[in-house]
Parts: C-alpha cells; structure tokens; sequence
C-alpha cells in the first residue's frame, strides 16, 4: 500500500520546435503534464535542450484548446457539433465547390508542425483525388528556397551533409542564421568544435546577433546582398585558383556561366567589399579562410531563403562548395538549417506546391508514376499555387474552400492582415487546430477540427539531416481531439475516397509512404525508405532515429555528392549563373528603413504553445524593435519608448530597444506576437509579399518602412487568472505568467480611468483592494476572491512605469498574508525587497540583477565562473551570448572608470 | 516648605500632571487633588469596556490609592469645589472647608451636551461620560433589549459598541451624513459604519432627533423626518462642554472653554488650566492627547521654572473604536490644493489616507491598521519632505526606510 505509485516509463520522443529535431525523454505525471529531459541516446542532441524544449513541461495544460468540433452557425457563432456531421460538412462542402468550379477552387495549406503521416494523406487527397495541386504549407515561408536551390544544383531537395560534420568542421559559416537563439543545440555543438578543435566560426548578417558574440569574424552584411558576396567569393577562388577542378570536369555543369555572372557581379575583394557594404579586410579574411579550409561547412537559415533572391542566394553558396568540391565530404558542404520539426518530413512527402510526392515533380512520367501508385482517379497535372499566390488567389475570390492544419497564416503570411480579411470570403474555411482561438481561428473558420497536439499525436518527424525520428503519443487524446492524419482520412472516405484511405493506424500510413519511395525507383531518386516498405507495426512502435536514405540494400551512404551522382538526368551538378542582387521593396524618403523580422530566443512561431510557459515569457515579455543608436536619436526614439513603425502595408506599434548591434537604416522586429497576444505587435501585417520567382519565397526580412516615435504617458501591467479585454486605447502585450496571464500595458488613460473600469474588469464577486495617487496618476489594484489574489493592475507615469517582478511572485502563491497584500500593492516582495528583474537563465531562474550583482561582488570574469557561482547558463547555454555580454559590459564600466580616475 | 498646590479635577489630565510633576520636582509642591466624582482617577476611554462587562469598573483606574500616596498627594475625591478666590489664593469646597493654594491649576474638563428636545428628562433617558452614566445604564439594559444612541461621534460609537457587546439592539442616530466627522473622513467613515452594521448596530445618518417618546419613561425616540424608533433606553452622547461655570464665577476669562495661554496660564497669576476644560488658540480639544501635552508643559514649568511652551496640539486621534483601530491626524479631509495618497483594502477592513501639500504630509486618516499613525503624525508636525519616499510612504515606515535608504 505504501509502495509509490507506479508511473509510466519515460516515452521516447521528439521535440516539435526547431528543425534540429532534438529527442526528448518524457515521463507522464499521470496528472495531464509530463517531466521533460533531453533524450541522451538520440544523435541530434545527445541530451541536451534548449530553453523552449526544456520548458515544453509548462505548455501540456488544456487551457485554450480546442476539445470538439465546432461548426459555424446561421447567426455566425461557432457551436459544438459531433465527428460525423462536422467531418460530413467538411466533405460535402469540399464536393459541392469542385464540383461546382472544378478542384483548382479548394487549397489546403499545410504545416511544418504536422507529422510527415499526417502530410501523406492530405498531399494525396488533393494531388490524386481532388485533382489540384494546391498543398502548399507554411514551410514556403521559411525554406523554400533551400529546396529550390538544392533542386537546381542537384536534380533534387537533398541536404547533402550530416550534424556530425559541425563536429569536424574546420571553419563553420554562418549565414543569415542566429543560430544560438534559433537552433541552439546545433549552435552548441560548433562552439565545442571551436573550443575542443579550434574550429573558426563566421557570421554574416546584416545585425550582430548572440551568435556573433565570441566568433572569429563577423560580417555585418548590408540586406540582401549575400549573393555579392558569394560571388565575390567564386570568383576569388578561382583567381587564388582555389578550385577543384577533377570535380567540377567530372561532376558538374555551368561552371563558366556562374563564374562570368560571378565577375560581373563582384571581380575581386574590393568590388565585393563595395557591393556588400563590408570592410575589405574583413571580406579578404573571410576569402582567406574559406580558401584555406577544406573542411568548410556553409550553413544558411532564413537570413537566405525569406528573400526574393532566396534562391540565388542559396545557389550563389552551393557554387563555392561545388567548385571546391567541398560537398558531402566529412566536415565539409552546404547546409540549410531547417526552421520547422517536420518541414524536412513535408518536402519528402511532397506537401508542397511545386512538388508531387516523394522528391518527385510534375514531369508526364512522374504524375503516372504516382497515379499508378496511388490508383488515383483524378491527378493534379501541373503545379499549384504556392502559399503567397493560394492566399492572393483567395483575396481574388478564385479559391473558395480552404482548408488549414496546424498553423497560423493570419498572423505569419505577408500582409497578414489583408490575408485575414481575404479568408471571410471563403465559402468554406477549414482549420485543424489544438487552440479555440488564434487569428487564423477567428478570422471567421467556418469548421473547427480539434486535432491531436504534440505529446498526444503519434508518426515521424525529419529533421535538418535527414533523420527521420518518431513523435510518439504519451498523453491520451484530450476530449474529441483526433489525429490529423485520421482526420483527413475521414474526410477524404465521405469524399467517396474509402479504398485509397483505408488506413488502420499511422503505420499503415507510413509504409506506403515508403513503398512509393521506392516505387519505379532505380536509384534516379535521393529519396529511397526501402528498409521500411513492410516494417511492422511493433517496429514501427520501438522504431530508432534513422537517416535516409534507408534502402532495402544496407549499408546506405549518409552524406551525398562526394563523389558526384547527383539525380540529374546527366548526373551532375548546375552552376547557377544568379541575377545581380537587389532588394523588392524601394527605400524611399518616406519609408527610409528596411524592417527585418525573425525570432526571439524563448519564443516559436505565433507562441500558440510556447505562448503557455512563464518561463519562456519571461525573457521577452513584449514585442520590440531593434534600432541603431545613431538612428533611434535622429528618429527621436527612447530607449524603452514606443514606436510605430509602418511599411506600405499596414502600421505596428512596439517597444524600442536600441542595440547597436542592429545595422544603421534597419530595424528588427520578432514574428511572435498576434492579435492574440498584443493590441498592435502582429508583424506579418508590415511585410511586402514579394516572393522568389522560383521558390515563391516572400522576402520577410527587407520590407521599406518608417518608424516614429509614439507617446504614451502611462504604463502598465495587468496579471490576470484568465485572459481579459483592456479597455481604452490601450497598447498591450500578454504573456504567460504561473497561475494565468501578463499584460504589459501603456496608454494616455488616467489613473482615474483605470480605477473606474476595475470593478467591471475582474467582475462583482472580486474584492477590490486600491492604492492610489492621482495627483502623481499611479494606481494599483488588486483583486481577491475568497482571499486569492485574483488579479491586479498597476498603472503610472511612463517615466516610473510599474515593475511586476515582485507581483508576480506573490501571484503565484495561492493565499496572501494581510502583510502581503499591503507589499503588493507596493510592489515589492512580501519581505519589501526590490525584486532583481527579468530572466536570463530560463532554466533556473537567475534573473538580470543577481547576475550583475554577482559579476560585481565575485569578481566573476567569465561564463563559467558565473555557472559555479549561481549555475546561470550551465543546461540549456541559450543564455551564454547574454552571459558574455553581460560580463563585457562589466568590463567595459571597469574601464570606463579607469579612464575617469 | 512645600508650596499648597491645588488641582480641581481628578480625571485623566489631572492624573498625568501630577505625575509629571511629582517625576520632576517631588517634594516641592504639597499637591491636593480635588475632585467631584467619587471614585480614584480612571481612564475614561475605557468606559465603554465596562459597559460591555469586558473589564471591571476598578479595573481602569489610572493609578492606585498608593501610587498617589507615595508622591505625597492629598486626594480629596468626591468633593465638589464651589468657589475660587483669587485675592487670597484659597477655593471652597461644598463641605465648607477651603484650600489655600500658591498654584492652582483646572482640570475641570466637560460635560455631555443635552438636546434641547422634549422628553429628555424620561427615566431611560442617560448620557455617556463617567462611570456614573456606566452604573446607570447597566442598571437600565438588559441583554435583548433595544437601545438607541443618539450620536455618532467618538463617545456615542463607544456606547453603542459597549452596549452592542452587553447583548443590546443598539441603533445610532446620527446628525451628519457620516460617523465621526470630526475624525473621518466620508470612506473611512462609511467603512465603521460597515463594521457596525455586521456587529448588528443600526445607523441613522442625516437623523435629526426630534424629541424622546414615553409616558413615564423613554420608549421611542422620533426623527424629524417622522420615523421613530422604539427603544429601551436613549444614550444621549451629542457632543461635550467644557466645565468653565466655577472659573468663570472666579473671574477666569472664558470663552467657550478657560482661556490659557502657551504656558497654560489664564489671565489670574497662579492660575492654570489644562485639559478638556481649557481653551488655547481659540482651540478646546477633546482628545486625550492635547489634555497630556499640556500637563506636561505646565509640569515642567511648575518644576523648574523653564520657559517652555505649548505650540497647541496637531490634532490627532489615534484610538480604537468600536474594536477597529482608528488614526486620524491633520488636514485629513484635504484641504484645495492638498494631494491624496490612498490605499484601500475593505477585505481586510484596512484604509489609509495621506494627504499631501508641498512635497510634506500634512494630514493623514488610517483605519483599521494604524500602526504607523505616529510614524505619520511625527511626519506631519516635523513638516519634513516625503518626497524621496513618497511611493512607500502609505505602506508605512519600514518599506518607506528601505526606500529612503
């Protein structure tokens, strides 16, 4: 009787944020959530998380989700509706409009977060049996040009190396990537080669991110400009004659194309110099190295690919690898760091546009190929619409039935905002969603789908090296939530489709997707699972991280191109001559900045799910824009301030932080934040949708913008058990604090104001505890319930803003003494000390101040003094980059009085 | 030799003078306490306690019999004094004998005001003032029975509460449109009311008593408006007057109260006066607390002959009434021009006020948690800067400290 209770063993997972694709142990509390651990036997990550995977423990909970279908009613409210008619709603509208305007009228718009089983059966109910091609999916905003720049180079999306050469690389470039905030555990894995090999480390990016901080050379690239650079680089190899020439006779073509193009372009050092807008020394000592250094891997991120050039830029790479013959060998080649858990999944699945399944295109032979496979009744016959293009085709009332899974395009599409308003022209508007409510959701769903969410949904991911991992199920399936896969498959039988989805379970599904891998194919394809055509369902179920390709013949290679073979018709490689590099969207007076967009450290995507941890929240908790110095002066910008900024496309008003590693003329914005989370901070609304002509990539990262001081005269925060509507013309932003929700506020409403509207805020049976100071116009209240603090607002002058750091704390507790009550409404802790700010250590909680005060009074001289003395950046190292800048600064103040005295 | 000093007045102010003065200079004055209640000095603020049975009626004695007889003190208690005369320095007591006095000092302090209504001479019909008023309406209730007091200034709440503890139905008609105007402000004041009404205290407020209603004795009391309220007993506790008949009679200058001076003197050499019955600066206080700063001033003045003086009092009100904790000090109500700092906390019956005129406190009410009330009484008399603390200083001197420091 007193023996513990028995829980469940921990459950092999994987992890469904970034693309590295990080295994993750987790081990049911039996209570709905879940211990997480890094998974040490998984080759991605060995054990190791970083901040948003360690804390996917805090994102479990049921709040907010989505537990039954829900169908859009004549009076236009959703109500709650059983499988059988919201699955027969869904098929039979989807009949009723092709039928009506033939199968180019529907579109599904897929997601880098779906599981690759869940891809397979959406992809083939459009491509095979609806008869349209438009599948596209969220991963055209984030690596499609990868894929088109691999299939110009090689005939196919392959990623030719493997993690393992960052180990044994001997100089890494880093390329529009912030590799230490978006792939973290990866970013780890170099700086060990750096520390443990001497491996040199360069970054080039238009900003200084934390990636650049303690790299041998960085490279502050003007945007858009990176295809200068390498073909400047091209052309150096050659005049250095730093070329493998048995390689580029025997394996490729195009090399006297590119290299005329790559002169035109950028000749020398000095002219790419003057095209990037770099120091020549510093572009020369970049050529030297890669010159020097065999063992050279190119890693590139959306820096590359969010561009109208996304394409060029990734072929202007490919070309030095390929005339150095620097592909697919150990420690050396080009290599896209994938940005979604699955998007690798989704391209082999062939879930996008311009693909038709398994790394195979529209060619005559491959649609009957595939439709012989498949018994197809009706194949698409040519390729679809790619994302920017499905949602223009949308607004232009074209397309009349969409349907969505698992992302969130009304607030990270181009435009969002206009996308928004296109969807309410749909006449059947479908989501799969885990929440009840996101933009998308509420841009008027005519059907909500509750799907399976991470920890409960079952099938394989693929991650940036071709290894294919399994997400498994550790939590049963919460109210009506069903898999995607099943959902689909459902949909897709009421469609009259039975035999062809005849699934049983995810296996079933994932053996023939590895049965058309192999299907007719004699090698001409990279993308071969022929180990798997008949893999049970037990093997299925213990099944190991493996990499493709997996054929029936083993040993398989595990790198690509060494030795040529690229799947070409001739077998070789393309030099690509790129276009002369350009930005889309024109500077001009009027919008004299380029805004570029990207992620915060602690935060994925639109946060519908790292949005739900306080530990995460903490190190952003509102949306910013970066700024150089010089610029915020001459814009007349503060530190801390707010700012509009407006593009051609719509205005955002956010928080100002002045960096002075952000470049001169452009400003940074993070992606994060949707109408959801912020009154003004939805991004996606500021971006121009011109796309790459080949990959249909938007160019996220270079809209023309202005940006102008707002003025609020008062700030604020709100802590709330649940979600509330802040009144006034308030600027806010929520995040997720322990026992509810933070709203960080500014606003020209009076501490009058607030105090009149706190009664309807937190409701009749609150009571309401005050103090205020009208003349200084600060107010704070707080509300209990049967002596549970049920909420506060504090609200005063911008130049004393509120800090909640001690509220917080006592927030969380679940009573407050009568002393207590009295140090909340002063802000302080319940023992009256100054709280020590916001987190820089996720992982235990170390916040700003303890770090600088023990900098100071420890003489700490370096990160690892800081973790023996307060264990601040020793699990996840998300942190190191703040850790170094913070003992930098130190530094820089020692002097600065040295100078003084 | 012992000069004959004389104190007509044997409460709470003639009590600290003495033992101001016998602390100073023992021996140098032969002290005769003369009062007319016939009981040892109590504390007076305590008698609503007894009226509740929460203490005994010897158990608020402000000193015992021996405290006195050590310092040398003739305590003539139970004896009233009917005349003064300054020509010879002597007063007569109603048995005859005369005191011959070099000092003499008055502490005569007030009685309770009657409504000029009919039907206040009814049996049932008592004030709230001494341990007299106590005995009689003891005497009068019986638990379950109603009582109606008429008043809602401090001594009236303390009636009413003491009664409300005794296992009376007690109503309070009050004039004002608030309890304790003189003291509260319209929340804090709305707050008490509150807390009464859950002790089961009725509240009349802008309730004007007409007259007592009965044949023989009280049995309703009627409002002007026409409501009556049937009672047991009527508590008449409207307000109090100094007791300046015997000094004026002397020949004392007396204006609503006995003029004094800074140093306590009336316009007759050897002549003081302290306590309720004391007028200063055009100023009658009601309160304990300026009654014990001028005993402490004439005190000294007496034992050393030092010049000190007495500026008037910052009023202050720091007490507990009805069981709640009150504080109120200063410009409470905030006068045009002042600022308001307020913290508001009705779940813990906790409200604080301050209010702020040039960066200094100036007047602040506390109600419920007054333990920084001298903090900010010190603030307000010392007129120093609270500017550097300004965002701490309602939540009181510790969080104000580390905010300061």
């Amino acid at each position: 009787m007193n023996a513990p209770a028995q829980l469940p063993p921990a459950i092999r997972t994987t992890c469904p944020y970034c693309g590295v694709g990080c295994g993750v142990l987790a081990k049911p509390d039996g209570r709905g959530g879940a211990m997480i651990a890094g998974d040490p036997d998984h080759p991605a990550n060995l054990g190791r998380l970083c901040s948003k995977g360690i804390a996917l423990g805090d994102t479990l909970g049921l709040e907010g989700r989505l537990l039954y279908p829900m169908v859009r009613r004549g009076d236009d409210t959703l109500a709650q509706i059983d499988w059988s008619g919201a699955l027969d709603y869904v098929a039979g509208n989807l009949l009723h409009i092709i039928a009506r305007d033939g199968p180019d009228a529907v579109a599904f718009y897929l997601s880098g977060q779906l599981l690759t089983e869940d891809y397979y059966v959406a992809n083939k109910l459009m491509k095979g049996f609806i008869g349209s091609a438009n599948v596209d999916t969220n991963s055209r905003l984030c690596m499609a040009s990868s894929v088109a720049g691999h299939r110009r180079a090689f005939g196919t999306d392959t990623v030719p190396g493997i993690y393992e050469d960052l180990d044994i690389a001997d100089l890494i470039v880093l390329v529009g990537s912030n590799t230490a905030w978006c792939h973290p555990i990866l970013f780890q894995r170099m700086m060990r080669n750096k520390e443990t090999r001497g491996c040199k480390i360069v970054v080039i990016d238009p900003r200084r991110t934390a990636t650049a901080d303690g790299v041998d050379l960085f490279l502050p690239i003007a945007p858009g400009t990176d295809t200068a650079l390498f073909s400047g680089l091209l052309a150096h190899l050659v005049n250095n004659d730093t070329l493998d020439r048995d390689y580029i006779d025997a394996h490729t073509t195009g090399f006297a194309e590119a290299i005329t193009r790559a002169r035109q372009i950028a000749p020398d050092i000095a002219a790419t110099a003057a095209a990037t807008g770099l120091a020549e020394a510093d572009v020369a000592e970049f050529f030297a190295h890669f010159c020097t250094t065999v063992r050279t891997v190119t890693c590139f991120s959306q820096g590359v690919n969010q561009s109208a050039q996304g394409t060029d830029k990734v072929n202007a790479i490919i070309n030095c690898h390929l005339a150095t013959g620097r592909i697919g060998k150990p420690g050396a080649g080009p290599f896209s760091l994938t940005g979604q858990p699955n998007a690798m999944g989704g391209r082999e699945v062939g879930g996008l546009a311009n693909q038709l399944a398994a790394h195979m295109g529209f060619s005559r032979t491959e649609i009957d190929r595939v439709r012989r496979f498949w018994r197809a009744p009706r194949m698409a016959q040519r390729e679809g619409l790619k994302a920017v293009q499905m949602f223009e085709a949308i607004e232009a009332g074209r397309i009349k039935a969409l349907w969505v899974m698992a992302t969130n395009p009304a607030v990270s599409l181009p435009r969002a905002g206009a996308m928004a308003e296109a969807l309410r022209k749909l006449e059947l508007f479908v989501v799969s969603e885990n929440v009840m409510s996101n933009d998308t959701v509420n841009a008027g769903a005519h059907a909500l789908l509750p799907a399976a969410a991470w920890g409960e949904k079952d099938g394989t991911v693929t991650n940036s090296e071709r290894r294919i991992s399994r997400q498994r199920s550790f939590l049963p399936l919460p109210g009506e939530a069903k898999p995607d896969w099943w959902i689909v498959t459902e949909v897709a039988r009421r469609m009259g489709f039975a035999e062809a989805f005849s699934y049983q379970s995810v296996t079933d599904i994932f053996r023939e997707h590895a049965r058309l891998s192999t299907f007719e194919n004699d090698g001409a394809r990279d993308f071969d699972l022929g180990a798997f055509v008949d893999i049970s369902g037990t093997a299925f179920e213990t099944l190991n991280p493996v990499q493709w390709p997996a054929r029936d013949v083993q040993p398989c290679e595990t790198r690509f191109f060494a030795q040529g073979g690229f799947f070409t018709p001739d077998q070789k490689a393309r030099f690509i001559a790129s276009d002369n590099p350009a930005l889309k969207d024109a500077v001009t007076e009027s919008f004299p900045y380029r805004l570029n967009t990207g992620r915060a450290r602690d935060q994925w995507h639109t946060m519908t799910r790292t949005g739900l941890s306080p530990r995460l929240g903490a190190h952003m908790p509102e949306p910013l824009v970066e700024i150089h110095p010089a610029d915020a002066e001459a814009a007349g910008l503060d530190d801390g301030g707010f700012a509009k900024i407006t593009t051609r496309y719509a205005s955002c008003v956010l928080k100002v932080s002045i960096n002075d590693g952000q470049r001169r003329g452009s400003l940074f914005a993070p992606i994060h934040w949707s109408n959801e989370t912020s009154s003004a901070a939805r991004i996606g609304d500021l971006v121009a949708p011109y796309i790459d002509p080949i990959s249909g990539q938007p160019e996220a990262k270079a809209t023309a913008a202005s940006i102008a001081p707002v003025d609020f005269a008062m700030r604020g925060f709100a802590l709330t058990r649940h979600p509330i509507k802040l009144p006034g013309n308030s600027w806010w932003a929520r995040t997720a604090v322990t026992g509810g929700f933070g709203y960080l506020f500014a606003t020209a409403e009076t501490s009058t104001f607030w105090h009149e509207v706190a009664p309807q805020l937190f409701g009749p049976g609150a009571e309401l505890a005050e103090y205020s100071d009208p003349s200084r116009d600060v107010y704070r209240v707080a509300a209990f319930v049967d002596g549970r603090l049920d909420g506060c607002i504090f609200v005063g002058p911008a130049a004393a803003a509120p800090q909640w750091d001690a509220v917080k704390a006592l927030f969380e507790m679940e009573t407050i003494e009568t002393s207590g009550r009295q140090a909340l409404l002063a802000g302080r802790a319940a023992d009256g000390i100054v709280p020590a700010g916001p987190v820089v250590c996720v992982c235990f909680g170390v916040a700003l101040a303890t770090i600088r005060e023990a900098i100071a009074t420890q003489a700490l001289v370096s990160v690892d003094d800081i973790g023996k003395a307060l264990r601040a950046g020793t699990n996840c190292g998300s942190c190191v980059p703040e850790l170094k800048r913070l003992l930098l600064q130190r530094t820089g103040d020692n002097e600065r009085i040295a100078n003084a005295v | 030799m012992a000069e004959p000093l004389v104190v007509i007045g044997n409460g709470m102010a003639a009590t600290r003078f003495v033992e101001e003065l016998a602390a100073r200079a023992l021996g140098r004055y032969a002290i005769a306490v003369v009062g007319e209640e016939p009981r040892i000095a109590y504390n007076r603020i305590l008698l609503s306690s007894v009226l509740a049975r929460e203490v005994a009626a010897t158990e608020i004695e402000l000193k015992p019999s021996q405290w006195w007889r050590d310092r040398g003190v003739t305590l003539l208690y139970g004896h009233a004094t009917t005349a003064i005369d300054p020509q010879i320095r002597r007063v007569a007591l109603a048995n005859g004998a005369t005191l011959p006095y070099s000092r003499l000092v008055l502490a005569t302090g007030s009685q309770p005001i009657r409504l000029p209504v009919p039907g206040m001479d009814l049996k049932g019909v008592v004030t709230f003032r001494d341990l007299s008023d106590v005995t009689a309406i003891s005497g009068l209730i019986r638990k379950g029975k109603k009582a109606v007091v008429i008043g809602g200034g401090l001594l009236g709440l303390e009636a009413a509460y003491g009664l409300a503890k005794f296992g009376a139905r007690v109503s309070v008609v009050h004039l004002m449109d608030r309890l304790m105007e003189r003291q509260l402000d319209a929340r804090a004041a709305a707050m008490l009311k509150a807390l009464l009404e859950a002790k089961g205290i009725t509240v009349y407020l802008n309730a004007e008593t007409s007259g007592i209603l009965g044949k023989k004795r009280a049995e309703a009391v009627s409002l002007k408006d026409g409501r009556s309220i049937e009672t047991d007993l009527v508590v008449v506790a409207v307000g109090i007057r100094p007791n300046i008949a015997l000094a004026r009679t002397a020949g004392i200058a007396t204006n609503r109260g006995i003029v004094i001076n800074d140093g306590m003197e009336t316009n007759i050499a050897g002549i003081h006066a302290i306590g309720e019955c004391a007028e200063h600066r055009g100023q009658c206080y009601g309160l304990v607390e300026p009654a014990y700063e001028q005993a402490r001033v004439l005190a000294r003045r007496l034992a050393t002959g030092e010049e000190t003086t007495y500026p008037g009092s910052v009023l202050a009100t720091n007490l507990k009434v009805s069981g709640v904790n009150v504080f109120s000090a200063g410009d409470f109500l905030g006068a045009p021009g002042t600022e308001q700092i307020v913290l508001h906390d009705p779940g813990i019956a906790t409200y604080k006020k301050l209010v702020i005129a040039d960066g200094r406190l100036v007047g602040a009410v506390l109600f419920g948690d007054t333990a920084d009330g001298l903090w900010y009484l010190d603030l307000i008399r010392s007129g120093k800067s609270v500017e550097a603390f300004r965002d701490e200083v309602i939540f009181g001197r510790a969080f104000s400290a580390r905010a300061a420091a």
